[in-house]
């Protein structure tokens, strides 16, 4: 019998093994519901006990990106024949698809807004950190403290100056006023974050290039960022997730031209009834963008998290 | 190819001053050692006259140009980092041609150049590798391609081979000093290892708390250092000090150690009080005629060598003698000096006094 201090015991291996997969198991119970609530009918999505097995239908994701109004028989006998298969569908309900909803532009206006953020705190983020982690800043203790300090509270507690802030400013219900808030709220997190990254990175690699007849500006972007690229995915992971699912300013500050899923996606809970599937629908469709970039970024998040301490 | 010249160069970072007012040339060609013990400035004195740090005052002369001011891009040297700082995203080949790819060359160009130079470093058949796996040496012979690519006025090195392990070093300091012989490009080598720079230096300048302590070639360095740090610094035992208070006259050749007369090398100088007179251990004989005695208290044995600690009146010393040399630990025995290889130092100021020996090698920065 050997004892090794890196490789574990084969019974601890199948305890670890074990408690892994029930983690994963009981968080994934939730997204399952969701996942699989946009594939019931009305009935079967309030059903008690909850039904496991069940006929699948796609008529939530059709109520989820049409308007529909109730019709008598003889409205819908008026109307002709249905034409297309989601027409049939929302037929049998009674009802007639009187045009296409407001999910599609939402959903845009989230990723407008979610990824535009994100773009533009990556920007500024590696910029600034970038400077405290290789100039002398006046004052950069303090200054890195003051921006940390932003995130001592919740940012929706400042809600009421940014609100009339916004008005004044003619910000309110536009796309640029939520990049430009989600992006200040990201700031500080990816400042830290990134300079962290890029102090890790040695200032040889720069000299060696200054010498070697670039600019500053190209040593920073042809040898500081490629290997600050791992820092810079797992940090435009950690903003996009914040921007995206935002919820409290997107309530306040977005009402129509600029408002994103979140505030929307309980709004088509009222139009006929209580409509879970079409909720159901509207959250998966709105976890897929998420989902797909960070997987990815997978690779660089999980060697990012570690914070450099694999790259060597 | 250029000479290189330091004028009153001073560094200050903040209140703190790293180097004091140096002053040397390194001439077209020269392989030349910055030598001394860490955090004596070698590398600041280093890094002023490539660019990356400002001196706060006097002035560089690269081929003739002052360059103090100017940034490290328009200096057209080259830079090997201690941890040879090659650009791990891209290929050994990417790394070589990095130098040149900002300067316009075509392709065509770029790869033949990179090839020539991979042949001269033996590294042709790694030329498509990452540079993640690869082994010290490796890495060192990349990142002296990436040196040498640019055909720069010179070559700045901080101790290069100080990643490697020992063995490898010994078979890499070669390796340098032959590529050197061959491209007789100036070069100027940062050490804090006094072996390595007698064996590779074609001159050496060594430095201690920021000052030039003296700069010439190894063996001047070594037979006539110009002040006690230099004697200790180099030389492995260093050299003997054996304190004590007496006189000598300008022209004089003889000083008197608890009333036993030593020859020593005829003085320019004169001086009257405490003194150290410092000898290499290799020019210790342990000699029973003569006068000065001491008694032994350790030896130590080295193969063709062995290192006798002795006990004197006027403090420690250590001869190196013959390993046959029968030397038993408790016995008395005299010993004698070479007079043709001794310092006089002035034990306040800690510096040599000017002999017809030493005459005209004791450069100070
Ligand atoms: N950027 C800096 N800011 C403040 N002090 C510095 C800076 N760079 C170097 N120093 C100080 O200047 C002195 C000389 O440093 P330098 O790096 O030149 O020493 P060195 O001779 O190369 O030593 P080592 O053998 O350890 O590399 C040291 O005391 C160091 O702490
Ligand atoms: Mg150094």
């Amino acid at each position: 019998m050997s004892f090794s201090v890196t490789e574990p015991a084969k019974g601890t291996k199948w305890i670890a093994g074990f408690l892994v997969i029930s983690y994963a198991c009981i968080t994934l119970v939730p997204l399952l519901w969701i996942i699989a609530t946009g594939f019931k009918s009305p009935a079967d999505s309030i059903a008690y006990p909850p039904v496991v097995l069940f006929e699948p239908s796609v008529e939530g994701y059709v109520n989820l990106f049409t308007e529909r109004t109730r019709a008598t028989p003889e409205m819908l006998e008026a109307a002709g024949p249905a034409d297309t298969w989601y027409d049939e569908i929302v037929r049998e309900r009674g009802t007639i698809i009187s045009g296409p909803s407001r999910y599609g532009e939402r959903f845009l206006n989230s990723v407008i807004i979610g990824f535009g953020s994100t773009l533009l705190c990556m920007i500024l983020g590696t910029m600034a950190a970038y400077a405290f982690s290789r100039f002398k800043v006046p004052l950069k203790d303090d200054l890195l403290f003051f921006i940390l300090s932003t995130r001592m509270m919740p940012p929706i507690a400042v809600a009421i100056p940014i609100f009339l802030m916004f008005r004044n400013l003619g910000l309110n219900d536009t796309h640029l006023g939520m990049i430009l808030l989600y992006t200040a709220v990201n700031l500080s997190l990816s400042v830290w974050l990134l300079k962290g990254f890029i102090d890790e990175i040695p200032i040889e690699y720069e000299e060696a290039a200054l010498i070697d007849g670039y600019t500053r500006f190209q040593a920073f972007y042809k040898v500081v960022l490629p290997q600050a690229a791992t820092g810079i995915a797992s940090t435009a992971i950690f903003c996009l997730i914040f921007a995206w699912n935002e919820y409290a300013f997107a309530v306040l500050l977005t009402s129509g031209t600029a408002q994103t899923a979140p505030p929307f996606i309980p709004t088509i809970i009222g139009v006929s009834g209580k409509d879970w599937p079409a909720v159901a629908a509207g959250a998966t469709i709105f976890l897929v963008p998420v989902m797909v970039f960070t997987i990815l970024l997978r690779k660089h998040l999980l060697r990012g998290i570690t914070f450099g301490a694999v790259r060597k | 190819m250029a000479q290189i010249r330091i004028e009153n160069v001073r560094k200050d970072f903040g209140s703190f001053n790293a180097v004091k007012s140096s002053t040397f040339t390194i001439e077209d060609g020269e392989f030349f050692m910055l030598l001394g013990p860490s955090g004596c400035g070698k590398t600041t004195t280093l890094r002023m006259m490539a660019g990356l740090e400002l001196p706060t005052s006097g002035e560089i002369y690269i081929d003739g140009e002052e360059v103090g001011q100017k940034p490290a891009s328009q200096r057209d040297i080259a830079f090997v980092f201690q941890m040879f700082a090659l650009y791990p995203h891209m290929n050994v080949g990417k790394n070589i041609s990095y130098p040149l790819r900002c300067q316009g060359l075509s392709k065509a160009e770029v790869t033949k150049k990179v090839g020539e130079i991979a042949e001269i470093l033996g590294i042709t058949d790694i030329l498509n590798t990452p540079v993640g796996g690869l082994s010290g040496g490796d890495r060192q012979r990349v990142a002296l391609g990436r040196a040498i690519v640019r055909d720069p006025k010179a070559f700045f090195m901080d101790e290069p081979l100080g990643a490697l392990d020992a063995e490898f070093r010994e078979h890499m300091s070669e390796e340098l000093r032959a590529l050197h012989d061959r491209m007789n490009a100036t070069t100027v080598y940062v050490t804090h290892d006094q072996l390595e720079a007698m064996q590779m230096g074609d001159k050496i300048v060594v430095m201690n708390h920021g000052v030039v302590e003296q700069f010439g070639v190894p063996q001047d360095i070594y037979d006539w250092p110009a002040t006690k740090f230099v004697a200790q610094f180099l030389g492995s035992p260093a050299m003997n000090f054996l304190d004590f208070n007496g006189m000598i006259g300008s022209g004089g050749n003889e000083v008197r150690l608890n009333d036993i007369p030593l020859s020593v090398p005829t003085s320019i100088e004169g001086t009257n009080g405490a003194m150290s007179l410092g000898v290499r251990p290799e020019h210790v004989r342990l000699d029973d005629t003569a006068k000065y005695r001491g008694r032994v208290k350790a030896t130590e044995y080295l193969g063709t060598t062995q290192i006798v600690t002795l006990e004197t009146a006027n403090g420690d010393i250590k001869a190196r003698v013959g390993s046959a040399d029968k030397v038993r630990v408790g016995d008395q025995t005299g010993l004698s000096f070479d007079p043709r290889t001794i310092t006089l130092f002035d034990a306040d100021t800690g510096v040599a006094l000017r002999s017809q020996a030493n005459e005209g090698v004791l450069n100070y920065g």
